[in-house]
């Protein structure tokens, strides 16, 4: 009786090796169906399904997301990690640079994207290129104005940055929590638009400070993502500083009452670029990925990603969109002609690209932003 | 008889000191050593240089946010105490067992939710076109402005400490020897003095542990200030967020932490020299 049980589990035994056994090829097939990974530093929100789910699936990839909140932050865990980490990178277009200086991305192949479908414009973008070296490609943007509450102001109020110091939004403007937007914006305020509201004199920096110094008493919290969306769609706020429609836009889709304008004095603009992480192995793919985004159909999805809107750098995928979405195009201005479509505003000079401070130290922003704060 | 060093007693106080060494001295010492590293490319370097003191402490915000800091927490502490005191007497003298017994329970409750969530909450019940303005409303008050704000952060360190006071309080007056306040009564004393001369006296150690609980968790609390105050102005807490995000200056954070830990440690000490020290 006691032998039994032991002799089944010797069979058992073989049996279970010789059906593991002739199992084995099943399984190796299986695992050639893995998908690749492609390990994404990115923003939240662009390994999500909205933007990569149909790339996945016609590639049999996989994305991993790692998201980051600023361009700080991406340095820092970049440094943090051993090369060949992160495949693709998504970054702020100020901080290519610092990219490449560091050695942290791979040279680009400029004849694999349809630099010829951009505008004019943004075909050679500051940061991007040394020389005829392509170091990241431009996928999407946005611009940064006035956001603000459509029943507490008009457009017509919106179309100056002086709209912060009306009486209508006393304690109820809020800042997104970020010196370089928002200090950005004061200087674009005080006339410093050529050739840069970044680059600019001391005195005219002591200037910046001193304007919005004045707008202290305006102020009705600093917040974060999360605060500024809760507090916009509550009405807790009804003007905020340093952003635009990547926040504005979303809660549109929600029904709440808000809305950006670049004002008069002109808009800050933000640039996403993808890069190859040094030491990746993946460049066909990801190149190809970087293609499929830069199409029609995946500047309709980039136009409309679920975490935050951005703009099209392309011709076709403006047109994309306007075919795809009319309303989004009209609402986010992607058609020539209209009064708030990048390109025109570009053409007029009341857009500039967002940049580290030129003439003062990124370390001097930060410190008068934490004076403002508790002034 | 000559003394023998005995292992056995120093072997059940070992995981102690372990968990001690390896959870708060190692930590502590990493984070003082780091506040004299420094930030090279995004990446901290070992090193030894004051520049993060010197730029710390040199400059105002720094001690704008210290003070604001050390005083909202004094108020969160004087507050709870005495908003606890009442609810804690009811609770020790005049509930029964068993309603203190429920009482002590749904004062833990709140605990079984994230303060997080807790204060989220709040965030909703303060909004300008929230359910309290509301209610104002229809006795013809307000609108207040409730949220971002310096009222906002309060509500939320009321959140975090009331509960945990109001039962460091009860337990210690439930522990005060009735006779003693029988004793009073026999002698004549008024009510008022044998609060004063009797109660609280009695009850010291659990009132001020109950009050310093309070200042030490509001003093390092980052939620209350940042989601029901609005960074407005900015607590030490949100200051060393701010720090670490912008230049991932991660040794200038270790200096404002250094320094908190210094608060707080005078404060404990004399709050617990205050409580256990010699009755005049």
């Amino acid at each position: 009786m006691t032998n039994k049980p032991i002799s089944l589990t010797r069979r058992g035994l073989l049996m279970g090796a010789a059906g593991a056994a002739l199992s084995a090829p099943m399984i190796n097939r299986a695992w050639a169906a893995e998908p690749t990974t492609i390990n994404m530093l990115a923003w939240y929100g662009h390994a999500e399904p909205d933007m990569v789910a149909e790339f996945e699936a016609e590639n049999n990839v996989k994305f991993v997301p790692k998201y980051y909140a600023g361009g700080d932050n991406m340095l820092a865990l970049i440094a943090q990690s051993p090369p060949g980490t992160y495949d693709i990178i998504l970054s702020d277009a100020e901080f290519v640079q610092q990219l490449n200086a560091a050695g942290y991305i791979e040279e680009m192949d400029p004849s694999l994207f349809p630099f010829d479908d951009f505008y004019p414009a943004y075909q050679k973008f500051p940061g991007h290129w040394t020389g005829d070296q392509l170091w990241s490609v431009m996928v999407r943007f946005g611009l940064l104005g006035v956001s603000y509450n459509t029943d507490a102001l008009t457009r017509e109020e919106a179309m100056s940055y002086n709209c912060f110091w009306s009486d209508k939004v006393t304690g109820k403007l809020g800042h997104f929590d970020w010196h370089l937007p928002n200090l950005g914006q004061m200087s674009l305020l005080m006339g410093n638009n050529s050739p840069s509201p970044f680059d600019i004199s001391e005195e005219a920096w002591e200037a910046v400070q001193e304007k919005t110094l004045s707008l202290k008493p305006q102020v009705g919290g600093y917040f974060d993502y999360g605060g500024t969306f809760s507090s916009l769609k509550n009405g807790e706020m009804l003007a905020m500083a340093g952003i635009g429609d990547w926040i504005t836009g979303v809660l549109q889709k929600d029904g709440a009452k808000v809305a950006s304008v670049i004002p008069e004095e002109g808009g800050i603009q933000w640039t996403e670029s993808y890069s190859i992480g040094k030491g990746s192995s993946k460049h066909e793919i990801i190149n190809k990925f970087i293609q499929y985004m830069l199409s029609p159909r995946g500047q309709v999805r980039s136009i409309q990603m679920a975490a935050y809107p951005g703009l099209s750098p392309t011709r076709s995928g403006w047109k994309a969109i306007q075919e795809a979405n009319p309303a989004e195009a009209e609402r986010s201005g992607l058609i020539e002609g209209h009064d708030q479509s990048p390109i025109k505003l570009l053409s007029e000079g009341r857009v500039h690209i967002r940049q580290i401070p030129q003439q003062q130290s990124l370390e001097d922003w930060n410190d008068f932003w934490s004076e403002y704060k508790t002034a | 008889m000559k003394k023998r060093l005995s292992a056995y007693p120093y072997m059940w106080r070992l995981p102690l000191l372990i968990w001690q060494g390896a959870f708060f001295v190692g930590p502590l010492v990493l984070m003082v050593a780091m506040s004299f590293w420094l930030v090279r490319n995004y990446r901290m370097e070992p090193d030894f240089v004051l520049k993060n003191w010197d730029k710390m402490l040199g400059r105002d915000y720094f001690w704008n946010a210290y003070w604001v800091t050390f005083f909202r927490a004094t108020l969160a502490a004087g507050l709870a105490t005495l908003i606890a005191f009442p609810a804690s007497c009811a609770l020790a003298f005049r509930a029964s067992d068993t309603a203190r017994r429920w009482a002590v329970f749904f004062l833990i409750v709140p605990f079984f939710t994230s303060y997080l969530v807790r204060v989220y909450a709040w965030q909703v019940l303060l909004a300008e076109s929230g359910p309290l303005n509301a209610v104002l409303a229809h006795l013809g008050l307000g609108p207040f402005t409730m949220l971002n704000s310096g009222f906002g952060a309060m509500v939320g360190y009321m959140t975090l400490v009331l509960p945990l006071v109001v039962i460091l309080q009860t337990f210690s007056l439930a522990a005060i020897e009735r006779d003693l306040i029988e004793a009073s009564w026999n002698l004549g004393a008024s009510p008022r003095a044998t609060l004063f001369r009797v109660i609280i006296p009695s009850a010291r150690v659990g009132l001020i542990l109950g009050a310093v609980f309070a200042f030490i968790l509001s003093f390092g609390d980052f939620v209350s200030p940042f989601y029901l105050g609005g960074s407005k102005p900015p607590t030490l807490s949100i200051l060393i967020i701010d720090t670490t995000k912008s230049g991932q200056q991660w040794p200038r954070a270790a200096v404002v932490a250094v320094m908190m830990i210094v608060t707080l440690f005078v404060v404990a000490f004399a709050a617990v020299g205050a409580a256990y020290g010699r009755r005049k």
